[in-house]
């Protein structure tokens, strides 16, 4: 296996974790997969067309906001990095925008992907509307239900959203359902995974698609604070906002990173989403070994969350690494600090965030200390509303 | 560990020489499903209508290789509460009769630890270990824990294995390669692929053990197929998992179907 590098290839394993684990079919896909973003990615035209969609389709670069109110509250600078401002509302955005731009040059007509929350649903749905590519996307039926205008969202764009019904009905099954796929029609059909989590070359290729928003925001706070953050903080399911907003601040040890898991019910109970916080053993779960929630031999457990895009038993294998390495700090959040913290947010800054990214907030209100923080804002939450109004909210 | 007397590649290469001259009989069955007693029975009476070599799935949550049917039956015996040991019971009661392959996702063989995987597997008389999940570049440890513990590490090829990794994959095979006829998951098909006979032809050229051909074989004019385009053994299973979910008598179900698939073989001889 290639050994970690910056330049040159791509990472196949992360300290002990990453890998390929599919099915034999897939593998020469991968292979394929892996010489095009090789190529893409040293392509000025590949890379023109991205920054151009990204500045005039996107918005990017997106704000990084000094959040005055939420930094009265916790007693130091609070920085948010606005990826919520990004068209359809999330940092899924970036991904869609890279992946689906590499199947074209590829020459793949038609694209697959699995969404939890719906967001990488509709970024995907969104790129594959402006290119004119055929889309389908795997979705729980649980979250179906608890995410419906995003579904809405998909099907007036344009895709086919397949419900799926096997299992917790959530991520880990829509993700199941769309390796299935792209099994059967490996062909034809390019796989849009929407985390860093799957086989390489996914996790290196969505980190590097992401790493915009913390070199954006690495620019944005030495230019307004002239100094670096004492922490990033980042919520993870699987993990792709984190190491989007992580990965420019690798480098700078001394900022902390802070990913904030599902702690669903408590991660003293079986019911969360927490693998990297409660230590969980390692496994294989989507096509890489990491950090998974798994029973003694090794059956899948099933994640609990409250945001469906936290709602995961896994996360991806480099945050398993910086994890071990001591690089980053995972930490969980409860369901109901989680939907505290998203209306207290509401209030305080008029910025209504998803749910996910709520579990970075409430960690944010909740922890002592601090002294400069930057959080990655990784979506909008009008999704969330029927859920959180359902629940009781005021 | 010594190796058993009788090496699990050395048993499962004597029943495809023993199949009397023709292509070999692979059923699949899935353990525990869609009781334990069931599944026990359903493989006796495999054996009983001709089987050469049985593959007895192992239920995983995540089948990622599987389609609708297996996965639902993998889905419903774990409700019904299989585990690793029920399985392994039904590996051992079969394995007296013939050999015993399983197929079984990769972190059930990691979860416990390689070695200690395949020390139980073996010590319930299974042969040989299918891994689904675990293409040719992460096998190395699970082949050397395989070569210990007197078990094949059995690969999977595809139409789309690239002629490099199949010579590759060809040259480390143990026990027999299986070679998937068709691009995509387990799942019957109206007819075989059209290419079914040019994927047997080049996987046998680049392997020195027999060729099992699976993935869509479900009627024993398609094994008769298969076997006639030189495959050494047929590998036939969401056929046989839907008839024991389906019926009053889910062995005596499976076993004629078998038996149907034997006769086909028997003709094509």
């Amino acid at each position: 296996m290639s050994a970690p590098s910056r330049e040159g290839g791509v990472e196949h394993r992360f300290g002990e974790y990453g890998g390929q684990y599919v099915p034999e079919t897939l593998m020469p896909a991968l292979a394929e997969l892996e010489q095009a973003w090789l190529q893409a990615r040293a392509d000025p035209d590949y890379l023109q067309e991205l920054d151009s969609l990204r500045r005039d389709f996107s918005g990017r670069p997106t704000p990084l906001y000094h959040a005055q109110r939420l930094s009265e509250r916790v007693g130091h600078p609070v920085y948010l990095k606005r990826e919520d401002l990004n068209h359809t509302g999330s940092h899924k955005l970036n991904n869609a925008l890279g992946q689906v731009l590499l199947a074209r040059r590829m020459g793949k007509r038609r694209i697959i992907a699995e969404t939890g929350a719906g967001q990488h649903g509709v970024a995907t749905a969104t790129v594959c509307a402006l290119l004119g590519m055929e889309c389908v996307v795997y979705m729980g039926t649980q979250d179906t239900k608890r995410q419906q205008p995003n579904v809405q969202r998909m099907q007036l764009l344009g895709a086919r959203v397949e419900p799926v019904d096997a299992g917790a009905r959530t991520l880990k099954e829509a993700t199941s359902e769309a390796i299935r796929d792209w099994v059967t029609n490996v062909e034809s059909t390019h796989y849009v995974i929407g985390s860093v989590v799957g086989p390489a070359p996914y996790p290196a290729l969505v980190r590097e698609l992401q790493r915009v928003i913390g070199e954006e925001a690495r620019a944005q706070i030495l230019e307004r604070e002239g100094r670096l953050p004492a922490r990033v903080i980042a919520c993870v399911g699987g993990g792709s906002n984190a190491i989007g907003a992580f990965a420019a601040f690798v480098p700078d040890e001394q900022v902390e990173l802070i990913g904030v898991e599902a702690g669903g019910d408590g991660i003293d109970t079986p019911r969360h989403g927490a693998p990297l916080t409660v230590n969980s053993r390692a496994g294989v779960l989507h096509g890489s070994r990491s950090a998974i929630m798994q029973d003694e031999e090794g059956q899948i457990l099933e994640a609990h969350s409250i945001s469906a895009g936290l709602d995961y038993p896994g996360a991806g294998p480099e945050h398993a690494h910086l994890r071990d390495t001591g690089r980053a700090r995972y930490v969980a959040v409860s369901d109901a600090e989680a939907l505290d913290a998203f209306k207290a947010v509401t209030r305080l800054e008029g910025i209504i965030p998803a749910l996910e990214t709520a579990h970075a907030l409430a960690w944010l209100l909740s922890a002592p200390g601090g002294e400069l923080d930057i959080v990655c804002l990784s979506g909008r939450g009008d999704k969330d509303l029927a859920e959180v109004l359902g629940m009781g909210g005021d | 560990m010594s190796a058993p007397p009788v090496s699990g590649e050395q048993r499962i290469r004597e029943a495809f020489a023993g199949a009397s001259g023709r292509a070999a009989l692979m059923p699949y069955l899935m353990g525990g499903f869609p009781t334990l007693a069931d599944s026990m029975r359903i493989g006796e009476a495999c054996v009983q209508a001709g089987a050469d070599v049985i593959e007895l799935g192992v239920p995983y949550s995540d089948p990622l290789a599987d389609g609708p049917v297996i996965h639902a039956a993998g889905t419903a015996a774990l409700a019904a509460g299989a585990n690793l040991a029920g399985v392994l019971e039904v590996a051992r009661a079969v394995s007296e009769g013939v050999p015993v392959v399983l197929m079984c996702y990769s972190n059930m063989v990691f979860a416990p630890g390689v070695d200690a995987f395949l020390e139980r597997a073996a010590r319930a008389g299974v042969s040989g270990l299918i891994v689904p999940d675990l293409p040719h570049g992460e096998a190395p440890e699970v082949r050397e824990a395989c070569e210990r513990a007197g078990i094949a590490q059995v690969p999977l090829v595809a139409p789309t294995t690239t002629p490099e990794r199949l010579a590759q994959i060809g040259a480390d095979a143990m026990g027999f390669v299986y070679t998937v006829s068709v691009v995509g998951t387990t799942g019957e098909r109206r007819a075989l692929s059209e290419h079914f006979a040019e994927v047997i032809a080049r996987t046998r050229a680049s392997t020195q053990v027999p060729v099992a051909l699976g993935f869509g074989i479900s009627t024993p004019e398609h094994a008769a197929q298969a076997a006639d385009a030189g495959a050494d053994g047929v590998i036939v299973g969401t056929r046989l998992v839907r008839a024991a979910g389906e019926g009053a008598d889910p062995a005596g179900a499976v076993g004629a179907l078998v038996a149907e698939l034997a006769a086909g073989l028997d003709a094509a001889r």
